[in-house]
C-alpha cells in the first residue's frame, strides 16, 4: 500500500528549507529506505517513494507558503546531483508499476512547470553534482538550470546507450519543445552517455548558467533572488494541508467525502458534496489520493464508475470560486482541481460516469462526466424507491468553459465537443440552467439516458463487456479518444513519449533476459535482436 | 389497425402507458386486467414492469404483423387449436375452438432445474446464468435474434396455404404451427426483452420488420426466404426444415444462459408436433401413391392424381439439401467460440463421450481433396455445427425408414433415400462443388444435364401445384394424400376442425 501524500517532518529524502522568498528543495535520498523491495537507492536515484515527497513538498509549498516565489532544487550528496530513477528498482518491478511510476513522476514535473506558470513560483535547478537520466529531466522541468562548472560534472541522457529505453520523463520533449535544443545536437546528446560538460552544455542550450564551484552558492543565491523578483504570487494566509483521513479496507476505501468502493475488476467513486468550507480543497485532495491508490495498487480494477451525491446547490455556491478565485486559498485549490482532473484523464481505467437521482454533477463535478468514457444518465426517477428523488439534473457552469483545461489544454467539454461549433456553442447558452436526461442528450452531454427499468442492467452489462475485453485495447483506444485537438508537452509526454517507452518496457531488448535493463551493471552487454520494426 | 386492437390485452397495455407511478405499483388489478389470462405466462408477468413496457409497445406490433404477414383468410374462423396455459403436463396441452387473432400466445420456461451447472466448454461446472454476462450479450443476442427470426419467417412462408388445404384436418395443423411459430417468436421477444435491454427492444422490433422474401429486408437465413407454395412443400419443410429447428433448440437448450436453455426446452415440445405433421403427411402421401399404384399397377401415377415418386425423391433432395446448410459450414470459428463460451453446445451434449471441452481434441470429417472424397482431422472444437449436423441427418434418416416401410408394406420395390450430404449445397465446405445425391464428385456439366432428375423441374412443381385443390369437407382428403390414422386429440378424422 503506497501512502501518497506526505508532510514535510517525515520527509526521509528531501531537506526543505526556507529563506525569504526562496524555499531550497535539498535531495539526499536515503539508500536504505526505498520504497519496497530490497534495491538500493544509490548515489540519489529514486523511486516512487522520493517522488511522491518531492510531489508532496512541491503542494506544501504552494498552499501553505504563500510568500515563497523560487523553489531551488539541488543536492546534499556530495558529487551527485541526481543519478534519476534507480535501475535496479525498474529492473524488479512489474509492468504497471514502471508505467505507473512513469506517469507519477511526469506529473510532478509538469506540475512544476505548471507551479510556475499560474502560481508565481519559479524554479531553479542547482547542478552540484553529476546529473543524469531523470536527474537531468527533473532539471528540465525547471525555469533555469545552473550547472556548477568543474570540469567534470555533466549533465547527461544515458537511457538510449546505457539501459536501452527512453528517458521517461519528458527529456526528450523538453530539449526540443521546451529548450530548442537543434534536433541533431539533441541526437549527439542523448546518445552519449557521458553527456555534456559545462561550455559545451551552455552553448547547445542543455542548461542556462554556469558557475564555478567557489562561486556556486553565491550564483545560486543570485539566481534564485533574481527569479522571485520577477513573478508574483496572489496574496493570501497560509493554507494547511493537515493529513488525510483514510480508512482503507479490502473493499472499500473511505475519506471525509470520497467513497471508494472495490469490486472485483471494477470500482464506485463516489463524492458527497457538503456545505462545509474545507469541501472543495479537502476533496480535491482525497480524490488525487484515491486515484493515485487505485493506479497503484489496484491494478486489477479496470472499471471506474464516477458517482456524486448531495445538493446541486451545495456545488454551485462552492463551484464559483473555482472560476473566479477570491485568494491565493481559492486560487491554488482550482489549480489543484484542474491537476487532479488531469490525473483522471491519464488514468489507464475504463471511466464511466452514473447520473442517477439525488446527484450533483455541476460545474466542476461535472468535468468527471465530461472526463468519462461514457455517461448514463437515468431518465426519470426510480420508481420502486419507496419516496422516489427526483429526476437527476446536470448543469454546466462558467468552470466548463476553459477553468480546467486538460493536457491538452482545452476544456473538456470542447475536447467532448471537438469540431461541432454549433453544439458548443448551444451548450453556452445552457450555462447555469438545470438540464433533465432528455436535455442532456440532447445537448451531447451524455452518452445514454436509460430509464429506471434499464437503468441497472445497462451499466452492469457495460462493465462486465468491459472488463471482458483486452485491457491493453481498452487503455490505449481510451487515450487515443481522450486527448483530441492540438498537441502540448503534455499530450506528447503522456502520448508518444509513454506509448513508445511502454512498447519498449515490454521488448525484450529492454526486458528480456538478455536485455539492457536486465543486463545493466552486471558487466555482461546486452544482447540485442536488430531487426528494426 | 390490427385485429387484436379492441382486446382486453390492449387495455390492459393501455393502462399501462397512461398509468401513473402509483397505479402501476397497484395495478394487480385494480380494474380487473388479469395479464395470466391474456397472455398465459410462467415468467411472473403480472409484476414485472419491465417487461410490461417492453410488450405494451410490442404486442401490438405484433397483432399487425400477424395481421399483414399471417395466414391469410381464415383469421375469423373458428379453429380447434390447442394452446400451452402452463408448463405441466396438464397445462400445455388445452385444445378449444379459437379465431386466429384470439389465440393467447404465452411465455413459457421450463421449469428450473436446481443448482444447474454449465456442461460444456471452458467454463464447464460453473454454476449456469441467470442473467446475460456483459462479455457474451452481443453473442448470445445474435443466437438469439437469428433462431427467432426463423419463427415468423415460416408464418410468412405459408400464409396462402390455407387456400389449397387437402383437407380440415391439414388446415388445422397449418394453423396449429403457424400459431405456435407465433409463440416461439414470443418466447425468443421475450428473452430479448427480459434480458437485453434498449438493444433487445430493438431487436424484437426488428423481427416483425424483415419479411421472408423481401428484397429490402429479407429473413436473415436462406432457407427462410424460399417460397412454400404448395402443400408438399409444406409437409417436407415442416419434417427437414423444422428438424433443423429441432436441433438448433436442442443446442441452445445446452447453453449457459439458463433462461434461453429453458425457452427452448419448452419450444421443443411443440416443435416434436410440427414434425409429427411432416413425418405423418408424408406417410399419408407416399401411402396414396402406393394405393394407386398397385390400384391401377402402374408406375405412371400422374394421370390420377397423386405424386409419383421420383417426384417426391427430387422433393426429398431439395429439402434435405436446403436443410443442412441452415447448419451452417462444416468448420466453424464462429461455433467454435459459441461452443468454448458455453453459449451453444451440441444436441444431447450428455450423450457425446468426451471432456465436453474440445480443446487439444480432433475430429475426422469428410472433405473433397484433389477431386475425392477424404477423410480430414480437424480441430474438434470447429465442427461442432458439422457434429450437429451428424445428428440432424441420423435422425431424418430414421423417418426415411418409415417411409420406405409403408412402400414396403404396400409391396412397392422402390426405395427413397436421403442424398447425399454434399448435394446441392449453397453453405460450407462442399459449395464449391458438384455431388449427386450419391455422393459421386461430377463436372459443372454434367451437373447440369442431371439437374432435373435430381432436383423438381418448374414443370414438376407445376405439376404439384395442380394438385393442390382444396377440400373443406369434414373428414375428405385431397387426391394426392391418404386420410391419417387418427384425428386431433382424440376426435374423430371428420370432425369439424376448422368452422367454416
Amino acid at each position: 500500500m503506497t501512502e501518497f501524500h506526505q508532510t514535510p517532518n517525515s520527509f526521509r529524502h528531501w531537506n526543505i528549507e526556507f529563506e525569504g522568498p526562496i524555499a531550497t528543495l535539498q535531495l539526499q535520498v536515503d539508500s536504505d529506505a526505498p520504497a519496497f523491495g530490497q534495491y538500493e537507492l544509490k548515489l540519489n536515484s529514486y523511486d516512487i517513494g522520493v517522488d511522491i515527497e518531492l510531489a508532496s513538498a512541491i503542494r506544501f509549498i504552494r498552499f501553505a507558503n504563500p510568500a515563497i516565489k523560487c523553489v531551488v532544487i539541488t543536492s546534499a550528496l556530495n558529487g551527485t546531483f541526481c543519478a534519476g530513477a534507480n535501475i535496479r528498482m525498474l529492473a524488479v518491478v512489474d509492468h504497471s508499476h514502471k508505467i505507473n511510476f512513469c506517469k507519477f513522476t511526469n506529473e510532478t514535473r509538469l506540475e512544476m512547470e505548471e507551479a510556475s506558470q499560474h502560481s508565481g513560483i519559479r524554479f531553479l535547478a542547482a547542478i552540484n553534482g553529476a546529473c543524469s537520466g531523470g536527474g537531468y529531466e527533473l532539471a528540465l522541468a525547471c525555469d533555469h538550470i545552473l550547472l556548477i562548472d568543474d570540469k567534470r560534472t555533466a549533465v547527461s541522457l544515458p537511457e538510449v546507450p546505457l539501459l536501452g529505453v527512453l528517458p521517461g520523463t519528458g527529456g526528450l520533449t523538453r530539449l526540443i519543445d521546451k529548450r530548442h535544443v537543434r534536433r541533431d545536437r539533441a541526437d549527439v546528446f542523448a546518445t552519449r552517455a557521458e553527456g555534456a560538460l559545462g561550455e559545451e552544455a551552455l552553448e547547445w542550450g542543455l542548461v542556462d548558467e554556469l558557475a564555478k564551484p567557489s562561486k556556486f552558492a553565491d550564483a545560486v543565491s543570485v539566481r534564485a533572488h533574481s527569479l522571485a523578483a520577477e513573478t508574483s504570487r496572489i496574496e493570501g494566509t497560509p493554507v494547511d494541508l493537515p493529513p488525510l483521513d483514510i480508512e482503507v479496507s479490502d473493499h472499500r476505501i473511505s475519506y471525509r467525502w470520497v467513497d471508494l468502493k472495490l469490486f472485483d475488476q471494477y470500482a464506485e467513486l463516489k463524492i458527497s458534496a457538503d456545505q462545509d468550507d474545507v469541501w472543495m480543497l479537502q476533496t480535491a485532495r482525497e480524490f488525487d489520493d484515491a486515484l493515485c491508490r487505485l493506479r497503484f495498487d489496484y491494478p486489477q480494477i479496470g472499471t471506474l464508475i464516477l458517482q456524486t451525491e448531495g445538493r446541486v446547490e451545495d456545488v454551485v455556491e462552492h463551484d464559483t470560486q473555482l472560476h473566479s478565485p477570491a485568494d491565493h486559498a481559492q486560487h491554488e485549490t482550482a489549480l489543484l482541481w484542474k491537476r487532479c482532473l488531469s490525473r483522471l484523464d491519464l488514468t489507464s481505467k475504463t471511466l464511466v460516469a452514473a447520473i442517477e437521482p439525488g446527484s450533483c454533477f455541476v460545474g466542476v463535478l461535472f468535468e468527471l462526466a465530461l472526463a468519462a468514457d461514457r455517461t448514463y444518465m437515468l431518465d426519470g426517477y426510480f420508481e420502486d424507491e419507496d419516496d422516489p428523488r427526483p429526476s437527476a439534473v446536470i448543469r454546466l457552469t462558467t468552470t466548463n468553459f476553459g477553468a480546467m483545461p486538460m493536457a491538452n489544454d482545452l476544456s473538456r467539454l470542447t475536447s467532448r465537443l471537438w469540431g461541432d461549433e454549433e453544439t458548443l456553442t448551444r451548450a453556452g447558452e445552457l450555462k447555469d440552467r438545470d438540464l433533465i436526461a432528455s436535455q442532456a442528450l440532447e445537448a451531447g452531454l451524455v452518452t445514454i439516458t436509460p430509464d429506471d427499468l434499464d437503468w441497472a442492467d445497462e451499466l452492469r452489462l457495460f462493465v462486465e463487456e468491459r472488463c471482458s475485453f483486452s485491457p491493453d485495447a481498452l487503455t490505449a483506444m481510451e487515450t487515443n479518444h481522450r486527448f483530441c485537438g492540438p498537441e502540448t508537452i503534455a499530450t506528447k509526454i503522456f502520448g508518444r513519449l509513454s506509448a513508445w517507452q511502454n512498447w519498449i518496457f515490454a521488448r525484450p531488448n529492454a526486458s528480456g533476459p538478455n536485455g539492457a535493463l536486465q543486463r545493466y551493471g552486471t558487466g555482461s552487454r546486452p544482447h540485442f535482436d536488430n531487426h528494426r520494426t | 389497425m390490427g385485429p387484436c386492437s379492441d382486446t382486453a390485452l390492449d387495455l390492459a397495455l393501455t393502462s399501462i402507458i397512461i398509468g401513473p407511478n402509483q397505479q402501476l405499483k397497484n395495478h394487480h388489478m385494480p380494474n380487473g386486467i388479469n395479464y395470466s389470462e391474456r397472455i398465459p405466462n410462467n415468467v411472473d408477468l403480472a409484476s414485472d414492469r419491465r417487461l410490461q413496457r417492453a410488450l405494451e409497445n410490442w404486442q401490438p406490433r405484433f397483432a399487425n404483423w400477424w395481421a399483414e404477414m399471417g395466414p391469410v383468410g381464415f383469421q375469423d374462423k373458428e379453429i380447434y387449436l390447442r394452446t400451452a396455459v402452463d408448463v405441466g403436463r396438464q397445462g400445455w396441452a388445452h385444445f378449444s375452438h379459437v379465431k386466429l387473432p384470439d389465440y393467447r400466445w404465452g411465455i413459457f420456461l421450463s421449469q428450473p432445474q436446481t443448482d444447474r451447472r454449465i456442461t460444456f466448454g471452458e467454463l464447464k461446472g460453473q454454476p449456469a446464468w441467470q442473467e446475460v454476462p456483459g462479455e457474451f450479450r452481443t453473442d448470445l443476442r445474435r443466437l438469439i435474434v437469428v433462431q427467432g427470426d426463423t419463427e415468423p419467417a415460416s408464418v410468412e412462408q405459408q400464409r396462402h396455404l390455407g387456400h389449397t388445404a387437402p383437407s380440415l384436418y391439414d388446415l388445422r395443423n397449418l394453423f396449429q404451427i403457424n400459431v405456435e411459430e407465433g409463440r416461439h417468436l414470443w418466447a425468443m421477444v421475450y428473452l430479448l426483452h427480459a434480458h437485453f435491454g434498449r438493444d433487445g427492444r430493438d431487436e424484437a422490433d426488428a423481427l416483425l420488420e424483415r419479411h421472408s422474401g423481401d428484397p429490402d429486408h429479407p429473413r436473415i437465413l436462406g432457407a427462410f426466404n424460399e417460397k412454400t407454395s404448395d402443400w408438399l412443400s409444406f409437409l417436407f419443410f415442416t419434417y427437414f426444415t423444422d428438424r433443423d429447428g429441432k436441433y438448433q433448440l436442442g443446442a441452445l437448450k445446452e447453453s449457459a444462459f439458463d433462461p434461453l436453455s429453458r425457452t427452448c426446452d419448452f419450444m421443443l415440445k411443440e416443435e416434436a408436433h410440427h414434425m409429427f405433421v411432416g413425418a405423418s403427411g408424408i406417410s399419408r402421401v407416399i401411402q396414396r401413391t402406393c394405393d394407386v399404384m398397385n390400384q391401377y399397377n402402374t408406375d405412371d401415377v400422374r394421370p390420377y392424381g397423386v405424386v409419383d415418386l421420383p417426384t417426391l425423391q427430387k422433393y426429398i433432395n431439395f429439402h434435405f439439401s436446403v436443410s443442412l446448410d441452415l447448419f451452417g459450414s462444416e468448420t466453424s470459428t464462429n461455433a467454435a467460440n459459441y461452443y468454448s463460451a458455453g453459449l451453444k453446445g451440441r444436441f444431447s451434449e450428455d450423450s457425446y463421450d468426451d471432456d465436453h471441452i474440445l480443446v487439444g481434441h480432433q475430429e475426422t470429417i469428410s472433405e473433397i481433396v484433389d477431386g475425392v472424397w477424404e477423410l480430414v482431422e480437424r480441430p474438434a472444437i470447429t465442427v461442432v455445427n458439422q457434429q450437429l449436423r451428424r445428428s440432424y441427418i441420423d435422425d431424418c434418416a430414421k423417418g426415411m425408414r418409415r417411409w420406405n416401410r409403408v412402400l414396403d408394406d404396400n409391396g412397392i420395390d422402390t426405395q427413397l433415400a436421403l442424398p447425399h450430404e454434399g448435394f446441392h449445397r449453397q453453405v460450407g465446405l462442399h459449395k464449391e462443388h458438384y455431388v449427386t445425391p450419391n455422393g459421386e464428385i461430377i463436372t459443372d456439366v454434367t451437373w447440369n444435364e442431371l439437374l432435373p432428375d435430381f432436383l423438381p423441374t418448374e414443370a414438376d412443381r407445376g405439376f404439384v401445384v395442380s394438385l393442390m385443390q382444396p377440400v373443406y369437407e369434414p373428414g375428405r382428403m385431397a387426391s394426392w394424400i391418404a386420410p391419417p390414422t387418427s384425428g386431433v386429440n382424440t376426435q374423430p378424422v371428420e370432425y369439424e376442425y376448422v368452422r367454416l
